[in-house]
């Protein structure tokens, strides 16, 4: 509620403490009819959120329209507020994402006003993208609909950590404390299932405004506070993943010879000055010498601000790029497999690529495989080739170059793609990418849990594989063996695979595939080849006149320069 | 892992809490950064208003140390108040933006005026046809505008990318889906993006932030003596002689202040005492009147606003 006295006394008192003010982004959802707008208009004409000639509009509009029959004349029909387009005005139905602001002394509200109807999911998962908080409106006359269930269940699935259902409407059930009692057991259990840290219900009627904004006198049986004091309450700023850096480039600042500067939103985690970062997917090791800002610079730096780094070292690094703490990277994978909502009319079409924007980047993309499809109403997933408008379904992707991704569940920021339809360049789908890696190519093509970025990680260096070829075979596993010593020297894990006709490039690969620096000696004409990675296979000169030792040296310095490791 | 305690969990007492309004920055700068990364040539329209005045403060904000990467664009009616012309000719001289002026210059020619229009067929020639006018000679294939969802019910629903046909209309039933903070720039040749980099941020958080901030904004938000006439329920300003008198009007000398700025014929002042950002923001925050009503262009017809931005209006 806005605090008039103290704004009329001490008006520079009160922009301190409007100043201070954190921010609840909520989605407010609801099957048609069970008052959700209502509920909006309550929250922001009980707040002094709504003017008075907005008011005055609503009510001409409320005579006017006599749309839903749900005020008399002299109530006001707050849903004809929210409801802001023509056609849901002559529909009397809401139809797309609507965003409304209020504060009070606690908190500044975004609220994402969306539309019930199963045909409208879409839009659902659009205002909960963002949220910290889900309301879902019950009406205490119809009990839990199946839409209710799926309500929660996208909530959840879009990683909404606080769910508050509103059991509305309490005011046509006589404010029956076993109505409530009722619906809060059976809907309680279904959200048990589901990834909630906490749910909680509130008996109201949006109508009249009991336990909405002021406690109500007419059940007096509740003793758990009104909805609003719940929203200004609940702990919002813990549900922050402030631990794993995650720094997507957006922009690179340079504004002459003397300045680079990488500007970006913090997508999670903490950046300091004089942390060592490594840029993916170069895999370049640096410090970062400076966190600037406009009002000067900042020893640390934390999600969700928008800074620019300075690097110590003039590595490649642009937009798409991600910096992260070394000992603690994203996975980086060209395949994954996610839960998607689908958002087009047009079907998931397998045989197509769609374009993936995650991040600060674009790639293509194709649906592999679509895995399943989970009904929102009782969990179960059952198997489908595709997917249709406002389908839920868990598919496997793949990229045409990796991408530097999390499971949403630890991480939103990094976890969240959209896929978007490159002929008519339409969004298509929102995805959330699940904690399950992908599976990987392993020896025999077998899956793996693995990921190698996370071999990456323990090993200090990326898989590598190469292959010597000179006119003896004996010379030429004499110079694996060679290299694979050097190797181990400096620290680097290396095996040079036995000549045998079961060593074809695919086992190389799937040695270097597992992080291993995999050597590989044949007869042949004189000729040494590399790939670090997924990078491509080059040709290294081998001058069979070189002594040995100097020969390895050159491969070692090779697979160094094109990042197989960092440092020396 | 450890239970936090209820002291960790106050924000007020977490030093790694960002306020409301910073969230917001760092929200639109990020925005105004996607942009500028995004397409080939961006543009700001720059209307001279408080909350274009924020949008560069941010933008600012944004690609410092450079400079601006892209040019400001004034769609001028030539029938602003004196006091912003000047104003848009210091600060954009100061902060060293390039500004681009764009006339409807064969409108001008043929008359058109607030006067003997109508406020809505003023607006759609002076400021819809002017804006795609400008868009299109120049090739812009984005533009930020300073707009906020708060204003008014059809602005509640655009998308942060609000897509644009080759016509420049928007298409409310059929938006893009925006989720995260991952929006779709996509666009074919000729059509174009609206980005609303303001588009969370409400009237107090704009004034809010010009006062924090110390943004320099257009002297007419203060209260001064003003020479006004009473017009249909509005207070008009008669900023210089082509305003035309009815009869029986005559200028006196009134203490007011503008909630938003426009035409100044369109412009409905209020009578107020003041003088400061904060009683400015008192005023506001205790004022029972939304601010576009002193616009007199939304008031023609219920929707009006939605009407004009499917043609293209910002």
């Amino acid at each position: 509620m806005i605090d008039t006295d103290l704004i009329e006394r001490d008006i520079e008192g009160y922009l301190r403490q409007h100043e201070e003010k954190e921010l609840l982004r909520f989605v407010a959802v609801g099957s048609v009819d069970d008052g959700k707008s209502t509920l909006i208009g309550r929250l922001l004409h009980d707040t002094h959120g709504l003017y008075e000639d907005q008011l005055e509009a609503v009510k001409r509009a409320s005579i006017k329209g006599a749309t839903r029959g749900a005020a008399a004349e002299s109530e006001i029909d707050f849903s004809l507020f929210t409801d802001g387009l023509k056609a849901e005005r002559e529909q009397g139905i809401t139809i797309d994402v609507a965003y409304r602001y209020f504060s009070t002394s606690k908190r500044k509200f975004i609220i994402a006003d969306t539309p019930g109807h199963v045909q409208y999911t879409r839009n659902m998962a659009t205002g909960a993208s963002t949220a910290n908080v889900a309301i879902i409106l019950i009406d205490a006359r119809l009990g839990i609909l199946p839409q209710s269930r799926r309500h929660a269940y996208i909530a959840s699935l879009l990683g909404i950590p606080h769910l508050v259902v509103g059991v509305n409407k309490m005011d046509l059930r006589d404010w029956s404390q076993d109505v409530f009692e009722a619906i809060r057991a059976e809907l309680g259990a279904f959200a048990e299932r589901l990834a909630f840290k906490d749910v909680h219900f509130v008996p109201i009627s949006a109508l009249r405004g009991d336990n909405v904004v002021h406690p109500s006198e007419s059940m007096p049986w509740w003793t758990g506070g009104t909805l609003l004091e719940l929203l200004e309450t609940l702990p919002i700023s813990a549900d922050r993943n402030l631990d794993d850096l995650r720094y997507p480039v957006q922009y690179v600042i340079r504004p002459d010879l003397t300045y680079r500067g990488f500007a970006g939103q913090i997508a999670s985690g903490v950046v300091r000055v004089g942390d060592e970062v490594v840029a993916l997917p170069s895999n370049k090791r640096t410090r970062v010498v400076s966190i600037d800002t406009w009002e000067g610079p900042r020893d640390e730096a934390f999600a969700p601000m928008s800074v620019s780094l300075r690097l110590a070292d003039e590595i490649d690094v642009s937009r798409g790029d991600m910096l992260a703490h070394p000992h603690d990277l994203p996975r980086v994978d060209a395949a994954f497999e996610a839960m998607v909502v689908w958002m087009s009319e047009r079907p998931l079409d397998p045989e197509r690529s769609y374009l993936l924007k995650h991040t600060t980047q674009m790639v293509r993309a194709r649906v592999e495989q679509v895995r399943a499809i989970t009904d929102p109403e009782t969990l179960e997933p059952r198997p489908a080739t595709t997917l249709a408008l406002n389908d839920i379904g868990r598919i496997a992707v793949r990229t045409q170059r990796p991408i530097f991704h999390d499971a949403y569940a630890k991480n939103r920021g990094s976890g969240a793609f959209v896929l978007i339809d490159s002929i008519t360049n339409d969004t298509v789908a929102a995805g959330m990418i699940v904690d399950a890696p992908a599976p990987a190519l392993a020896p025999g093509g077998e899956r793996t849990q693995v990921s190698a970025a996370e071999r990456r990680a323990r090993l200090g260096q990326s898989g590598a594989a190469v292959t010597v070829a000179l006119p003896s075979l004996e010379d030429a596993r004499a110079l694996a063996w060679v290299l694979e010593r050097q190797l181990f020297d400096v620290g680097r894990v290396a095996f040079a695979l036995p000549a045998s006709p079961l060593v074809t490039e695919g086992a190389l690969l799937a040695c270097a595939a597992g992080g291993l620096v995999a050597i590989a000696a044949e007869r042949g004409a004189p000729r040494a080849r590399l790939r670090v990675g997924d990078a491509e296979w080059t040709d290294v000169p081998l001058d069979p006149a070189e002594e040995r030792e100097r020969l390895a040296a050159c491969l070692l310095e090779a697979l160094r320069r094109r990042g197989a490791w960092d440092g020396h | 892992m450890p239970i936090p305690s209820d002291s960790a969990l106050d924000p007020r007492r977490d030093p790694r809490r960002l306020t409301h309004l910073r969230q917001l920055e760092a929200e639109s700068i990020h925005i105004l950064r996607e942009v500028a990364a995004e397409f080939d040539r961006p543009v700001m329209l720059y209307s001279i208003g408080k909350d274009s005045s924020v949008m560069v403060r941010l933008a600012q904000k944004a690609f410092a140390p450079g400079p601006l990467p892209f040019p400001l664009l004034h769609v001028d009616t030539t029938w602003k108040f004196r006091a912003m012309y000047e104003h848009r000719e210091a600060w954009t001289k100061q902060i060293g933006a390039r500004l681009i002026v764009h006339k409807n210059e064969r409108a001008l020619a043929e008359g058109i005026n607030p006067f003997d229009q109508g406020s809505n067929r003023y607006t759609t020639v002076m400021k819809t046809h002017a804006l795609l006018d400008a868009l299109r000679v120049h090739g812009f294939d984005a533009a930020f505008g300073g707009a906020r969802r708060d204003e008014e019910k059809s602005r509640a629903k655009e998308r942060i990318y609000s897509f644009r046909d080759a016509h420049g209309q928007w298409d409310p039933k059929n938006q893009r889906p925006e989720l995260w903070s991952l929006y779709n720039g996509r666009i074919k040749k000729g059509e174009s993006i609206r980005a609303f980099p303001l588009s969370n941020w409400t009237e107090l958080d704009v004034w809010q932030y010009v006062w924090l901030e110390n943004i320099p904004i257009v002297p007419l938000y203060f209260a001064a003596p003003r020479p006004v006439v009473e017009r249909d329920g509005a207070l008009i300003m008669v900023d210089d002689d082509r305003m035309r008198l009815r009869p029986g009007e005559v200028p006196r000398t009134e203490v007011v202040r503008f909630r938003t700025l426009g035409c100044y014929p369109l412009s409905g002042a209020i009578r107020s005492n003041a003088t400061t950002l904060p009683e400015i923001i008192r005023e506001m925050l205790l004022a029972t009147h939304s601010e576009r009503q002193g616009r007199l262009i939304d008031h023609d017809e219920e929707g009006s606003m939605e009407t004009k931005k499917r043609e293209g209006y910002f």
